[in-house]
C-alpha cells in the first residue's frame, strides 16, 4: 500500500510542478480571497484582527475545493484513473497517494495565507507550534476528505458543480475546530487549542481510514 | 491447459441496459482472437469484462484462472488493455507515462527503453508531454506502455484507430511479437482486414452475444466458441 502511494503521491506532484494550477491560479485565488475579505469587513483592520483565524481556514477549505478537483480531474482526462484499477494499485494506497499529494500542496498554500494575514490583516502570528500542530492535522482532514468526495464527485457528469454541495458540509467541522485552535494560538493562549487539536487529530483519523477503507468501492463504482 | 478467457453466459449490465446478454467465449493460452460487430454490438464491454473493469451480473467469467465474478481486481495487474482513451497524463512525458504505467502494474522497469524504442517513441519524443504529442503518436504511447508491462493477456479496442499506414504496420509487427512470446490477444477491430491477418479466428459479435466463429489462414494456437 504504502508503496502506491508514494508512487501516486510523486506522480500528482510531478503533475503540479508540471502544470503549475497551484503557484499560478490556486495560490492568487487565496490571496484574493483574503483581499475581499479585507475589502469586505473593515478597512481599520479591526474587526479583521478578530476573524482572522476563520477568514484564513475558510480561504483554506475554498483553496481544499480547488486543489481536490484538480486532482481528480487529473484522472478523468483521458481516463488515466482507469489505468490505475488496470495496473492493479491497491486502492487504499491510491488513496493516500493522492491525498497526501493534496496536503502537500495544502501546507504551501496555507503558509502562503499564512504570511497574507500577517500582511494584510495586521496578525501577530503568536503560539507557532499551536498553529503549526492545527495546520497539520487539519491538513490532513481535509486532504483526505477532499480525496475520497472528489473521487465520488468525478465520476458524474454534474461532479465540478457538484463537489462544493457535497464536500463543504463534510469540512465545516474541521473548519471549526481549526478555526478555535488557531483563534487560542493568535491569542496566546496554547491550552485552550489542546481540545479543538484532539478533535482535528479524530477528524484526521477518521476521514484517512474511511478513505483508505472505502476508496476502492468509489473507483469502481464512479 | 485452462483456457486464458472463459465465459458462459455472461450478463453485464452498462446503465442497467444488458450490453452482454449471454455470451460465451473461450480463449486458449497463445490465441489472437478477432472480435468484430456494428458499434454496440458489445465488443468493447466484451473486453471490459475479460479486464475485470465491468461486473459480471450473471453467468461465469473466469481470465487467467482468476474468477471475475468474485474479484475483478486480482487479475487486473496480468493484463493490457488499449481502449479508446489512452489512459495517460498529459503533464507527464511519454518516457514518464511509460515508467508510471510499469512501476504501477509492479512491471520490469528495464523492458520500458526497450518499449519506446519498438514504438519509435525514443530521443528526443521520450522527453515530450504527452499532451503535445498528436493522436497517433499518443497512440504508439499507451501501446508502449503495454508493451513495457509485458502482460499475459492483452485487449485490445481498435488498436489501428487515430493510426497512419506506418502506425497501422507498427502496431501489427507488435501483436505478432507479443503472440509469438506467448501473450494471448482479444481484439475488437473495424478494420477487419489488417485485423483478420493477426486472428486465428474471427468472432462475430451482435446484440451482445457471440453470435459466430470463423477460422482465418493465420496460423495461431486455434480459438474456440463454446
Amino acid at each position: 500500500m504504502f508503496r502506491d502511494a508514494a508512487l501516486v503521491a510523486g506522480k500528482d506532484l510531478r503533475i503540479e510542478r508540471r502544470s503549475r494550477v497551484t503557484t499560478q491560479q490556486i495560490a492568487p485565488f487565496a490571496l484574493l480571497v483574503l483581499v475581499l475579505f479585507a475589502f469586505a469587513l473593515d478597512p481599520d483592520r479591526g474587526v479583521l484582527g478578530r476573524a482572522a483565524a476563520g477568514l484564513y481556514w475558510l480561504a483554506v477549505v475554498f483553496c481544499t475545493v480547488l486543489a481536490v478537483q484538480r486532482s481528480a480531474t487529473v484522472e478523468v482526462t483521458d481516463r488515466a484513473g482507469e489505468g490505475l484499477r488496470l495496473a492493479g494499485m491497491d486502492s487504499g494506497g491510491v488513496f493516500l497517494g493522492k491525498a497526501v499529494a493534496v496536503a502537500a500542496q495544502l501546507v504551501v498554500l496555507e503558509a502562503l495565507l499564512a504570511v497574507g494575514i500577517a500582511f494584510l490583516y495586521g496578525t501577530k502570528l503568536q503560539e507557532p507550534l499551536v498553529l503549526i500542530a492545527t495546520a497539520l492535522l487539519a491538513t490532513a482532514g481535509l486532504a483526505a476528505a477532499g480525496t475520497a468526495y472528489a473521487a465520488v464527485a468525478a465520476g458524474l457528469r454534474v461532479g465540478p458543480t457538484l463537489l462544493p454541495l457535497l464536500l463543504l458540509p463534510i469540512l465545516a467541522p474541521v473548519l471549526l475546530a481549526a478555526t478555535r485552535a488557531w483563534e487560542a494560538g493568535l491569542a496566546g493562549a496554547p491550552g485552550d487549542a489542546v481540545s479543538w487539536l484532539e478533535l482535528l487529530a479524530a477528524f484526521a483519523v477518521m476521514y484517512v481510514a474511511v478513505g483508505v477503507v472505502g476508496y476502492g468501492t468509489l473507483q469502481e463504482e464512479s | 491447459m485452462e483456457p486464458v478467457v472463459r465465459l458462459r453466459s455472461v450478463v453485464a449490465l452498462l446503465g442497467g441496459f444488458p450490453a452482454l446478454a449471454g455470451a460465451d467465449l473461450t480463449v486458449d493460452a497463445g490465441e489472437a482472437v478477432l472480435l468484430r460487430g456494428p458499434n454496440g454490438a458489445g465488443k468493447s464491454t466484451v473486453l471490459r469484462v475479460c479486464a475485470g473493469l465491468v461486473p459480471v451480473a450473471q453467468g461465469e467469467a473466469e481470465v487467467l484462472g482468476v474468477d471475475l465474478t468474485k474479484d475483478r481486481r486480482a487479475v487486473r495487474r496480468r493484463i493490457a488493455l488499449l481502449g479508446h482513451a489512452g489512459l495517460l497524463y498529459d503533464d507527464l512525458t511519454v518516457r514518464e507515462n511509460v515508467t508510471f504505467a510499469v512501476k504501477a502494474a509492479g512491471g520490469d522497469a528495464s523492458s520500458i527503453a526497450g518499449a519506446l524504442a519498438r514504438l519509435g517513441l525514443d530521443g528526443r519524443l521520450a522527453t515530450t508531454r504527452v499532451g503535445s504529442l498528436s493522436a497517433g503518436q499518443r497512440r504508439r504511447t499507451a501501446l508502449a506502455a503495454l508493451v513495457a508491462r509485458q502482460a499475459e493477456l492483452w485487449l485490445l479496442d481498435e488498436p489501428h484507430a487515430g493510426l497512419d499506414d506506418d502506425g497501422r504496420d507498427l502496431v501489427d509487427g507488435v501483436v505478432r511479437e507479443a503472440i509469438a512470446t506467448g501473450s494471448t490477444v482479444v481484439m475488437a477491430s473495424h478494420d477487419i482486414d489488417r485485423a483478420t491477418k493477426l486472428a486465428s479466428r474471427v468472432l462475430t459479435v451482435a446484440g451482445g452475444m457471440i453470435t459466430a466463429s470463423k477460422p482465418t489462414k493465420t496460423k495461431t494456437e486455434p480459438a474456440r466458441v463454446s
